[in-house]
């Protein structure tokens, strides 16, 4: 690693200012950053940790939605989320493994954009709302392809509020060597319809399924999605899987997501 | 240089660190507690899995500065006062749950989080939990017994091979 300082900010406000400095660079759980600068791959010349930030911690509900502070962990998601959003928590009690859970946020990954983590399918899917320091983002135009997404720099994410599902379920087909998803499905039913995201599989990231959207929501079963096919053009092909190979499990997944919702 | 202080073992320290000081390296090259090991500096194998405010954490993927002011337990403050083998470490060696013995203190330290907060796991409640920790020796069956054992159950019934 190349040497950097490291500050403890206490507030938001303290935050954002310490983030203005050249070559500033947030430190969530530090569960992707650290690895990235041990291979010098990144070379801030300063870190500020959002650790410290109490209001970033932390989840609350609020008419018919869920709100997580940026900072608040995978394993207090896990714990915490389970009576109100049980799909949520079922993916945050299996992202990595438990050192990973009690370190790793929910703002680090979704500002990390990673086209195989777990988080990005549950705010696309869920059609959540990322609440910056400066504004609120629609999912629908925070992810911008594979490690890109809408923040811009010195942004940092306070908060997400998902808006609570009838019936969701994120099923993921493990790499197991990352412990990441090869491919993993994300479907949420809602009134006014249903949503699928699906991570793992695209060279775009994070994208959803826009037939299977429209076949679950006039018949929300898996059968539904039986005469549907998807195209294998854009999908991450790797030693792990083909592109075909991903294709396939988009639907496989997505069926027995629909068949677990609760 | 920062000066940090925290309680590692139930013992305050103090020293000076960079902000890319590593946790693990803190406690290696610094206290000299070099049972926390470090197998892949990647955040992959877990052997250098410690407690941080009684969290399972991966010391090599969290900076000695976050630590400070936080109660830090290693293998070394594992054993029972006399010096004698705590009741997971004893179940280690009674259920040869290592062989070469370097992914063992994060093992042990994993599976006294997984029993502190679920007293008697499952068998799959178990595997589940050293998801993060991997043993190039022993193929987990022993760690497991070990574990089981550990929480006063019955281990018979795990497969042996
Ligand atoms: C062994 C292992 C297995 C894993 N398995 C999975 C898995 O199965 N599924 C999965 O989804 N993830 C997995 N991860 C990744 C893990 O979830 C990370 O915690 C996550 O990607 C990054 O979160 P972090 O808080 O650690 O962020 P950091 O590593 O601290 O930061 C990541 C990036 O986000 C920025 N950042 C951090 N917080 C914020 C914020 N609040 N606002 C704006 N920018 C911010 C940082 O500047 C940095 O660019 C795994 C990681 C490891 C090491
Ligand atoms: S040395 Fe930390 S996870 Fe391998
Ligand atoms: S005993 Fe050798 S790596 Fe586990």
């Amino acid at each position: 690693m190349y040497a950097f300082d490291i500050e403890r900010p206490a507030s938001v406000a303290d935050a954002v200012a310490a983030l203005g400095a050249e070559d500033a660079q947030a430190l969530g759980g530090g569960q992707t950053l650290i690895p990235t600068l041990k291979q010098r791959l990144a070379a801030p010349s300063r870190l500020v940790s959002l650790s410290g930030v109490t209001e970033m911690q932390g989840v609350a509900s609020e008419a018919g939605n869920i709100r997580i502070g940026g900072a608040t962990t995978h394993a207090t998601v896990a714990s915490q989320v389970g009576g109100t959003y049980p799909a949520l928590a079922d993916l945050a009690a299996n992202i990595g493994d438990p050192a990973v859970r009690n370190r790793g946020t929910i703002g680090g990954s979704l500002a990390n954009n990673d086209p195989a983590a777990c988080y990005p399918a549950a705010a696309l899917g869920s059609g959540a709302t990322i609440i910056t320091n400066k504004r609120q983002i629609a999912a629908d135009d925070y992810f911008q392809g594979m490690f890109t997404t809408a923040l811009e720099e010195g942004e940092i994410i306070t908060a997400v509020s998902f808006p609570v599902p009838e019936k969701a379920n994120y099923q993921k087909f493990v790499q197991p060597a990352s412990r990441f998803a090869l491919v993993g499905v994300f479907v949420a039913k809602y009134s006014d319809g249903v949503r699928v995201a699906v991570t793992g599989a695209s060279n775009e990231g994070v994208h959803r399924w826009s037939a299977a959207e429209d076949a679950l929501s006039a018949i929300f079963a898996a059968d539904a999605i039986a005469g549907l096919s998807v195209a294998a053009d854009d999908l991450i092909s790797d030693l792990h899987g083909s592109a075909d190979y991903r294709a396939h499990l988009v639907k496989v997944m997505t069926g027995r997501a629909v068949k677990a919702a609760s | 240089m920062t000066k940090v202080t925290m309680t590692v073992n139930g013992k305050s320290v103090s020293g000076d660190v960079e902000g890319r000081t590593l946790l693990s390296s803190f406690l290696r090259e610094d206290l000299r507690l070099t049972g926390t090991h470090i197998g892949c500096d990647t955040s992959q194998c877990g052997a250098c899995v410690v407690h941080v405010n009684g969290e399972a954490i991966k010391a090599c993927t969290m900076f000695a500065v976050e630590a400070d002011g936080t109660e830090v337990g290693t293998i070394e403050g594992q054993a029972n006062a006399d010096g004698s083998l705590n009741v997971i470490q004893q179940a280690f060696q009674d259920h040869h749950g290592l062989q070469c013995g370097f992914c063992t203190p994060g093992m042990v330290m994993t599976a006294a989080a997984l029993l502190k907060d679920n007293p008697k796991p499952s068998e799959t409640e178990i595997r589940e939990y050293l998801e993060g920790n991997i043993c190039r020796c022993t193929g987990y069956h022993n760690i497991v017994k070990a574990i089981m054992a550990a929480s006063g159950q019955d281990v018979s019934a795990i497969a042996a091979e």
